[in-house]
């Protein structure tokens, strides 16, 4: 490709997970030139979609680490934002039930945990209180947790990253950076679409984080991908989960131990596993970890065995802790690089990412204010009222929409009644996403029961409608294409 | 809510082969205003994209397609005076038959004197029968496909497997085939087919695909889209035999692995279901739990043929008219019960007292010169017996009892 005028931004995100797309927000109050790069066609298409969507109080990590100051800076932040954002979000509590009084004193040390890195109102309680709480736990004792609480991970990040672009950041999805150059203070990143200046790097690429480093010639990272499998339960299994519980987890597990999570939407979420895998793209699931993650969760919670599952899912996560390795614990890598002044990584942000996202975005922001002239923008734009969902609304709000604009009258996906309206806004989408996973993570259309068999058909005539030829409908963009032409009909 | 509300006699929602019928019969039964509601664009419901022959047999006594049937029921509705509303979605049934609906044309409530129940089903996903592996494009379920090739005419991959033996999946190898698409094998995992014979023959036997019965897949691979199923035996309790994997090359996989009738809106006022059918559990009249709530179709249970869930949905609506005009049950119900080999009988309930009945049932196996037995529980006495010289899963079969009936009944092949 001939390479026209390289434009020149002040600061490049590299990848559209939570913590980019929170760095991009964070950034886009100052009067600064931001561009983030995403190689896949839609945000959160990384570790950021396949997590549980807790929003972590802060006691599973030890006290001091950046782990620990982000996650309790970050659960200060992250409320306030998920509403300034309209991002449908709710404060749960959790428990940390241990089943028997040996597990107890892992308990205490989680408190203690909590307590010395200023997690708020942490309380152990007994058999009764875990009752009240959560009627569906069972317990000896738990850890409760009242600031614990459940966010749409995905929906968060496109938030952010729509708020960013109203505040003038740039977006490019389907950009990997493939090769990095520098020079005249400037860092040169090499894309299939040209090459691009900038005069600061936030290397925010997740799994791939370690990668993107070495292009730039950084070499002291390496990223372990390890899987987590979820299954999740009907909304119409008859049980109505209030808060995530978790089991008392040993130290040396990799993740937190297979919980049981509600969604916004009044499913129940199992899982997930933790398991070294080979390939950073490995997300299958597998029938032996699917049969794990009911035997573990029917343990925790008797009621959940035999209940109707709509859909699996996968997760990975990006871990610096080496799986043949001793040591148990490794922190957030949150560090300008020392070989390439400029150039921020953020690598192995795994759990409890999400919720530290805000904080690692206020870290960021600072670091670079510290070597750019940023001035505060006059009316920045800090986010959008929440989304309208017709499922949700009232039969006077539904009424009225309908009879402004007929789209709403229009029923797409059965399940979760999605109307036409809310597919085509999800479609007209400031960065042009156009996949079937976008509208499904956007709208909520092919989550419910029928996993899309009604609304597929429905979606692929609204693309079109929209302008996109039936050759160019994607699941996520790529080779991941549903059709090969027309038939002769 | 304090806005448009509209009142009818008989609201059928859904306008498939058992709701159009439904309507009709709700008409021909002297109901004034029949509303039928539908939530596609058209009425017809997945007869059209049913573009196969094979429809009719016994409403019109030749063999049909299914936008052929669908028109000429829809021709017979259209003649009525009855109110229809396509494009329109019921969202919400309340017990005293509220419903809350929705349109281009607007939200509103509908207060209806009777309601008759013909959504139809949904197709079992990947999910339920809970395949493991990868996400990617090419998995379809076999409806989703039928609809994307026949009404939208997408090509939908290139190489094909189909799990499942199901009609929908056997039709659409048949017509996969016809559309230059290689389709490498049907896999089914119970030890016989679960389509009709006729289809077994027509669109496998015929175009020369294998069916592998006693296998299933237990793994999908490809990240962007499918690029190979590995599929394996199965042992008695259908779990995969170790060492029998092979990996077949494709990318597309078909499901047509069991149909749910889809109750959503029964659910949500109160209808009692049965675990055995997936629909609700009904009378003689089919009245489900909820009085003036009736059900036909296959939301009261899947069905082999069209003809039979519109005879069904004849019924449905001419005993729908009837409560909306003031009748009411007849009295105390006696319970019917699947026996041996039964999977399911219909009705559940009949009132006590009441002659010729007729149920409808499958068996759980198939099975072979035996005789079927409507039998009292208290009594033991047989009420009606059948002979048939084979019995198959796939096939809705009838029994009939002239006699009035006194105590609980079990039907069943001894």
């Amino acid at each position: 490709m001939r390479e026209t005028a390289t434009p020149t931004y002040d600061v490049v995100v590299i990848g559209g997970g939570v913590v980019g797309c929170a760095v991009l927000r964070e950034l886009s109050r100052y009067d600064l030139r931001l561009l983030l790069l995403e190689k896949e066609a839609d945000l959160a298409e990384g570790v950021s979609k396949g997590n549980s969507g807790v929003i972590h109080a802060g006691f599973n990590v030890p006290s001091g680490s950046l782990k620990a100051k982000t996650n309790v800076a970050g659960l200060a932040l992250i409320y306030p934002l998920a509403v300034e954002l309209g991002v449908p979000h709710r404060k749960t509590g959790n428990l940390v039930v241990a089943l028997s009084d040996e597990d107890r004193p892992r308990l205490e040390e989680l408190k203690a945990e909590g307590d010395r890195s200023g997690v708020p109102d942490l309380e152990i309680v007994d058999e009764t209180a875990i009752r009240r709480l959560e009627p569906l736990a069972r317990g000896r004792w738990a850890l409760y947790s009242p600031h614990t609480g459940i966010i749409s991970p995905y929906e968060l990040t496109v938030a952010l990253a729509e708020c960013a672009w109203q505040n003038g950041a740039e977006v490019r999805l389907e950009t990997p950076v493939e090769a990095v150059g520098s020079g005249d203070g400037l860092f040169r990143l090499a894309t299939p679409k040209g090459t691009i200046a900038a005069r600061r790097v936030v290397n925010s690429a997740g799994l791939f984080a370690d990668e993107v480093a070495r292009l730039a010639g950084i070499e002291d990272y390496r990223v372990f991908p390890y899987r987590g499998e979820y299954l999740i339960a009907d909304k119409d299994c008859g049980l109505r989960l209030g808060l995530p519980v978790y089991p008392v987890s040993s130290r040396n597990d990799p993740g937190l131990g297979i919980h049981i999570t509600p969604t916004l939407e009044g499913n129940i979420i199992l899982g997930p596993s933790a398991e070294p895998v080979e390939d950073k793209r490995d997300a299958a699931s597998t029938r032996e970890v699917m049969a794990r993650l009911k035997a573990e969760a029917g343990r925790l919670m008797p009621e959940l065995g035999g209940v109707p599952f709509i859909h699996s899912y996968t997760g990975i996560r990006p871990k610096l802790v080496d799986p043949s390795g001793r040591d148990r614990f490794r922190d957030f890598v949150i560090e300008e690089s020392g070989l390439r002044p400029g150039w921020i990584n953020l690598v192995g942000i795994e759990s409890p990412g999400l919720t530290a996202a805000p904080a690692i975005a206020k870290m960021v922001a600072a670091m670079i204010g510290g070597r750019l002239d940023m001035r505060e923008k006059p009316g920045f734009i800090a986010g959008q009222p929440p989304r309208i969902r017709f499922a949700h609304a009232g039969d006077s709000e539904r009424a009225e929409r309908v009879s402004r604009d007929a789209d709403w009258g229009e029923m797409v996906c059965r399940c979760e009644h999605v109307t036409r309206a809310e597919v085509v806004s999800a479609l007209r989408n400031p960065f042009g996403v156009r996949t079937m996973d976008a509208v499904k993570r956007r709208t909520r259309c092919g989550m419910g029961r029928c996993q899309g068999g009604f609304c597929t058909p429905r979606i692929v005539e609204i693309l079109q409608d929209e302008g996109v030829p039936a050759d160019g409908i994607t699941k996520r963009g790529g080779v991941s294409r549903l059709f090969y032409g027309r038939i002769k009909g | 809510m304090s806005g448009p509300r509209e009142t009818c006699d008989v609201a059928v929602i859904g306008g498939g082969p058992a709701g159009l019928a439904a309507a009709l019969g709700a008409r021909r039964a002297g109901a004034g205003k029949v509303l039928l509601l539908e939530r596609d664009r058209t009425l017809g419901g997945i007869l059209n994209q049913c573009v196969h022959d094979g429809f009719g047999l016994f409403l019109y006594k030749e063999t049909i397609s299914g936008p052929e049937y669908a028109e000429r029921l829809t021709e017979d509705v259209l003649r009525e005076p009855i109110r229809v509303a396509t494009g329109t979605m019921v969202l919400d049934l309340s017990p005293d038959r509220v419903l809350r609906v929705n349109s281009r044309e607007g939200y509103r409530l509908v207060e209806a004197g009777a309601v008759v129940l013909a959504m139809g089903c949904r197709e079992r996903t990947r999910e339920m029968i809970e395949i493991p592996g990868t996400r990617p494009a090419g998995i379809f379920t076999a409806g989703s496909a039928q609809n994307l090739v026949n009404l939208q005419n997408l090509r939908i991959g290139n190489e094909a497997v189909i799990l499942g033996s199901g009609d929908i999946g056997l039709i659409m190898a048949r017509r996969l085939v016809f559309e230059g698409v290689a389709v490498k094998g049907v896999f089914e995992i119970l030890p016989w087919a679960n389509g009709l014979e006729r289809n077994i023959r027509q669109c496998l036997m015929d175009l020369r695909i294998p069916l592998e019965l006693r296998s299933t897949v237990v793994e999908i691979r490809g990240r962007d889209r499918v690029e190979s199923v590995v599929v394996a035996k199965v042992d008695e309790s259908l779990a995969p035999v170790a060492g029998t994997e092979s990996v077949i090359p494709c990318d597309t996989l078909l499901l047509s692995v069991g149909l749910i009738p889809e109750n959503e809106l029964a659910k949500k006022a109160g209808v009692v279901l049965s675990p055995l059918t997936g629909g609700a559990v009904v009378d003689e009249t089919l009245m489900t739990s909820i009085p003036g709530i009736f059900s036909c179709g296959n939301v009261l249970h899947i069905h082999d043929v069209a003809d039979w869930a519109s005879f069904e949905g004849f019924a449905a609506g001419e005993r729908a008219a009837r409560f909306a005009a003031g009748e009411r049950p007849a009295g105390p119900t006696i319970r019917v019960s699947a026996g041996p080999n039964v999977r399911y009988a219909l009705p559940q309930l009949v009132t006590r007292g009441k002659p010729g009945v007729e149920w409808s049932f499958r068996v759980k196996r198939p099975v072979r010169d035996v005789a079927v037995e409507v039998k009292g529980l208290t009594s033991g006495k047989v009420y009606a017996r059948r002979k048939f010289a084979r019995l198959l899963p796939s096939e809705l079969q009838k029994i009939k009892v002239r006699v009035a009936v006194e105590e609980d009944l079990e039907v069943g092949c001894p």
